[in-house]
């Protein structure tokens, strides 16, 4: 293919240019021509198109993420919001920490192990762009029947590619969600979160600022793995036939990444880049537009300087590849020795490939000739905005006004037939078969991790300051009311941070939903972000950031509304954090907050197959009560665990099993209270003398308690049900070996 | 007393075996893989990780380091070396310990508490502990499979020199169930599983670990 200059596009406008197959829609192709004033060369185009692409303009959801800004909490804690690379809180003693969820579903399906491992890759490149060194990841996926045929074939694939790179990295895995729905049979979700430390001052942002400062790309050389990966892979849907998409899922070395993180943070600690942005999503088109838009907005790029695994590639494929592990900095002449001096002793590939300039136009050349010519923030701000149709779908109605109908345990024996049931089904079941593939040791900070409540790592080893992060979603209750459902995740996030004594400070999200072309997901969608932006409003914890991720169907089948809520909180002293279970006999055991007859989207529903019914209403002001409660047990708790899927019944399970110490509960309407996921509960351990403690806390935060019973034995005895803690232990931990090996 | 930690491209366990050296009692040196320096150190550690991406075959590329020839020359000289998970692996390849670690039986990486029993505790690393004494330690690794030939496991255990063995079910095919050995003269020690995330029950499951660091300071005293 001949090269399309500019000086060719201004001389022959009727030139047929495939614009469609780039996953661009002809009044965005002439909207790219008015910008112009000209058709746009074919790079230019190249460049539209992956930076107008719904995942990276997010072009529907823009109308509705504004309520983030809009609804924003009063929060002295956000150091960078929404729009950088990854938002940044402060958590005292003058540590700033960063942290981010980001979507890899589509690549994951098509190539699972690439597609998480670069899902782990990305995530923790934006944090390092920030300029914080990353100290954790965590992954909540989700998946199709545990007993499909192509789970066992995306499973353990996603799962090996995230702890491939994860592990390489050196960043300990510190929690996630495995959940299984038929919804996800087509469409696995895999999300990846990241959290790095810095100090105040470190904080970097990807802007091109000062003329004469010379842009440098770092890091792996770029090949033709994952061109067009945010166009035609993740902002369409799946047919069920098709091509296999897979030259668009990019290849990751995880050893280049962990090169490339110690070598750029030797570049930040002496201070030697005025902005920086990784490459990820639409590789060179993206960081080369976001950091000329950041500054005045001239550069220079000389394109053919771009160091090639392939030297076939044409400048249009350069500027889409999403290959791994690049970095673009911007750097002062005179500090570009010291540059390449570190570059080079991490055997780091560097190169210089242009300079910002104090003109208003980001030009790329090629071997000489001029091959694009564009405002930069046409290209990375100012793309589409659609304000798509939604409407309520027709099924809320009729799931609403159904009632859940499942058979409630009342005998002994029907008590200890619903514990095991639920203890080995595959959403509750232990995923120690998974965990166990992830190192959580690495870096030696890590107090907390799965299968505890949330992830815990320790940011100062003199202070004991510590960060803890959970990542929730509940998506059966978001199928039968969305704007509920955001908060009820936003609200079990938090707690799930509390029940270790973690105060909740701020808020990232990975919104994954079907089709926004579809009216129906919109409205999901749209619900969603209100109920979070209401929600993190109510609760006062500022939205930092995140992602969103469309297109998640197959044919016409969306998945379930998944927005998926991470809350980072932080704690004083890791060293007084509360456990999720106790070690010792004779503790009193308290259900903390009120159950009642709520099955609606529970997991004894999902075994019975009904998704019907009323999804509980958030009273965030009782969850707040109850985390108030939480932090100030914190002193005194033997041991604190979140009440959420599963119920009390998945609740006593994990915790009896975690240390095998057992438990005497005795309960009034035993089987309801066993099933019901009524949110806003905690289950509490303390030692018979902090009772009168307890009751204080109890009546000053207005929640009320319930003593259930002791600890000890060697079996989980619930009323007249005695289920031996090695019975409950097969039950619980055999089901992910049965299923995968 | 000085112990140096080496960085490789790829290292991942190096500070967390510094913090280990400094909880131990002993002063912990950064090493670098390109300086043929050993900056004086009294003692070595190789830490855990993947170096060089475990390209071609685990501490395969590492064992040509230009510090690497400078420990191979100490250690023959009787300078105590301990490699633990990918430090082992280069162990193995520079040939100062026999056998090779190959890819755990289930093919899964594995990361798991571990229970090992100390076999033999005369070695500049193992001192510290008791004959037969179990302790609890992570293991964390893909290629933790302890292999060698018939001959070389005779003589490993006629010689006393397999100093830790897994307790309980084989967690990844090892022969004998052999978590670490030690050369002919005790000095050099590898080691799958890591002490250096084991020195206080915080960040680890136990405090066992740090035996492995106490024992050298108690070495050279002696």
């Amino acid at each position: 293919m001949a090269l399309d200059t500019v000086a060719i596009a201004q001389v022959t406008p009727d030139t047929s240019q495939p614009f469609t197959e780039l996953g661009l829609k002809p009044d965005e192709y002439a909207r790219i021509k008015e910008i112009l004033g000209r058709r746009p060369t074919s790079s230019e185009l190249a460049m539209y198109s992956v930076m107008w692409s719904e995942h990276c303009s997010y072009k529907s959801s823009k109308v509705h993420l504004k309520q983030f800004g809009e609804k924003a909490p009063k929060s002295d804690a956000l150091l960078v919001g929404i729009g950088e690379n990854a938002g940044v809180v402060d958590v005292g003693q003058g540590y700033a920490v960063t942290f981010k969820i980001e979507s890899h579903n589509h690549p994951s399906f098509v190539e699972p192990y690439q597609g998480a491992a670069t899902g782990i890759g990305g995530i923790v490149r934006d944090i390092l762009t920030m300029g914080a060194r990353p100290i954790a990841v965590m992954d909540p996926l989700r998946f199709g029947p545990a007993d499909a045929p192509d789970t066992r074939r995306v499973l353990p694939g996603i799962i090996a590619g995230v702890g491939g790179y994860g592990n390489c990295l050196g960043l300990p895995n510190i929690g996630g969600e495995v959940t299984f729905d038929e919804t996800y049979a087509g469409n696995p979700l895999v999300n990846a979160l990241c959290v790095g430390v810095m100090k105040h001052s470190d904080i970097k942002l990807a802007k091109a600022a000062g003329a004469g400062n010379l842009v440098v790309l770092y890091g792996a050389k770029t090949g033709g793995d994952g061109i067009g990966g945010v166009s035609v892979l993740a902002s369409e849907t799946f047919g069920a036939g098709g091509s296999t998409k897979r030259p668009s899922v990019q290849v990751g070395d995880p050893f280049v990444e962990k090169v490339l993180i110690e070598c750029s943070l030797e570049i930040f600690a002496e201070d030697l880049v005025v902005g920086i942005q990784d490459l990820g999503g639409a590789g060179l088109s993206c960081a080369t537009s976001e950091l000329a838009s950041g500054g005045s907005g001239g550069m220079k790029v000389q394109l053919d300087k771009v160091p090639l695994r392939d030297p076939s590639l044409s400048p249009e494929e350069i500027l889409m590849s999403e290959s791994q592990e690049r970095m673009c900095a911007i750097v002062e002449p005179s500090k570009i020795d010291r540059f390449l001096e570190i570059c080079k002793k991490w055997d780091v590939t560097v190169t210089v490939i242009g300079e910002v300039t104090d003109g208003k136009h980001l030009e790329i050349t090629w071997n000489g000739e001029l091959i694009v010519d564009v405002p930069p923030r046409t290209v990375a701000h100012d793309g589409p905005v659609y304000n798509r149709p939604l409407a309520q779908p027709a099924y809320i109605d009729q799931v609403n006004c159904q009632k859940v109908n499942v058979p409630i345990p009342v005998t002994a024996a029907e008590i200890k037939a619903a514990v095991l049931k639920l203890a080995a089904a595959p959403n509750l079941a232990d995923k120690s078969w998974v965990t166990s593939q992830y190192d959580k040791y690495v870096q030696g900070n890590t107090i907390q991790s799965q299968p505890d409540d949330s992830g815990m790592v320790r940011i100062d080893e003199t202070t004991h300051l510590g960060v803890a992060i959970s990542t929730d979603a509940n998506a059966n209750w978001s199928y039968l009311n969305p704007y509920q459902g955001a908060k009820l995740a936003l609200a079990e996030a938090a707690r799930n941070i509390a029940t270790a004594g973690a105060r909740p400070l701020a808020v990232t999200n990975c919104l994954n939903f079907g089709s926004p072309e579809d009216p129906g997901v919109m409205w999901q969608f749209a619900e969603s972000v209100r109920g979070l932006a209401d929600g993190c409003l109510e609760m006062g914890l500022p939205v930092t950031g995140g992602n969103v991720s469309f297109y998640n169907q197959t044919g016409s089948v969306a998945i379930l509304p998944t927005p998926v809520i991470g809350v980072l909180g932080v704690i004083q002293d890791v060293r007084t954090r509360t456990p999720m279970s106790y070690t010792k006999a004779g503790l009193d055991l308290y259900l903390v907050g009120q159950t009642h007859e709520d099955l609606a989207g529970s997991e004894w529903a999902f075994l019975h197959n009904q998704r019907v019914g009323q999804s509980p209403d958030a009273d965030l002001q009782r969850e707040m009560r109850l985390i108030e409660l939480l932090l100030e047990g914190n002193s005194f708790f033997a041991a604190a665990h979140d009440l959420s899927q599963g119920g009390l019944s998945a609740g006593l399970t994990e915790m009896v099993l975690r240390h095998k110490v057992g438990a005497t509960i005795s309960l009034a309407n035993a089987g309801v209270s066993l099933i019901s996921e009524t949110p806003g509960r905690v289950l509490v351990a303390i030692d018979p003398s902090d009772t009168a403690r307890l009751a204080g806390l109890a009546i000053k935060n207005a929640i009320a308690i319930t003593k259930l019973g002791i600890t000890g034995g060697d079996s989980l005895t619930i009323n007249d049900a005695v289920i031996p803690l090695t019975e409950l232990s097969i039950a619980h931990t055999s089901t992910f070996p049965k299923l995968f090996g | 007393m000085r112990v140096g930690v080496i960085t490789f491209p790829g290292t991942l366990d190096d500070r967390d075996a510094a913090r280990a050296v400094v909880v131990g009692g002993a002063e912990a040196v950064s090493l670098w893989h390109g300086d043929a320096d050993l900056k004086n150190v009294d003692a070595v550690i190789l830490p855990g990780g993947f170096s060089y991406g475990d390209y071609l075959r685990c501490g395969a590329i590492s064992r040509f380091a230009p510090v690497m020839q400078l420990v191979i020359e100490a250690a023959n000289k009787g300078m105590p070396v301990l490699g633990i998970c990918n430090g082992f692996q280069v162990l193995c390849e520079s040939h100062l310990l026999p056998g090779a670690l190959t890819r755990n039986s289930d093919l899964h990486f594995l990361c798991r508490d571990q229970e090992i029993e100390i076999t033999n505790n005369q070695t500049a690393w193992t001192g510290s502990f008791e004959l037969g004494e179990q302790i609890v330690i992570p293991l964390k690794n893909g290629e933790g499979s302890f292999q060698c030939d018939d001959q070389t496991l005779a003589m490993l255990e006629g010689e006393g020199r397999v100093i830790a063995r897994y307790v309980g079910e084989n967690p990844n095919g090892s022969r004998n169930l052999i978590a670490g050995i030690t050369n002919a003269k005790g000095n050099v020690v590898g080691l799958m599983p890591h002490p250096e995330h084991a020195i206080n029950e915080l960040t680890g499951p136990s405090a066992q670990g740090l035996g492995f660091f106490t024992s050298i300071l108690n070495a050279m005293v002696k």
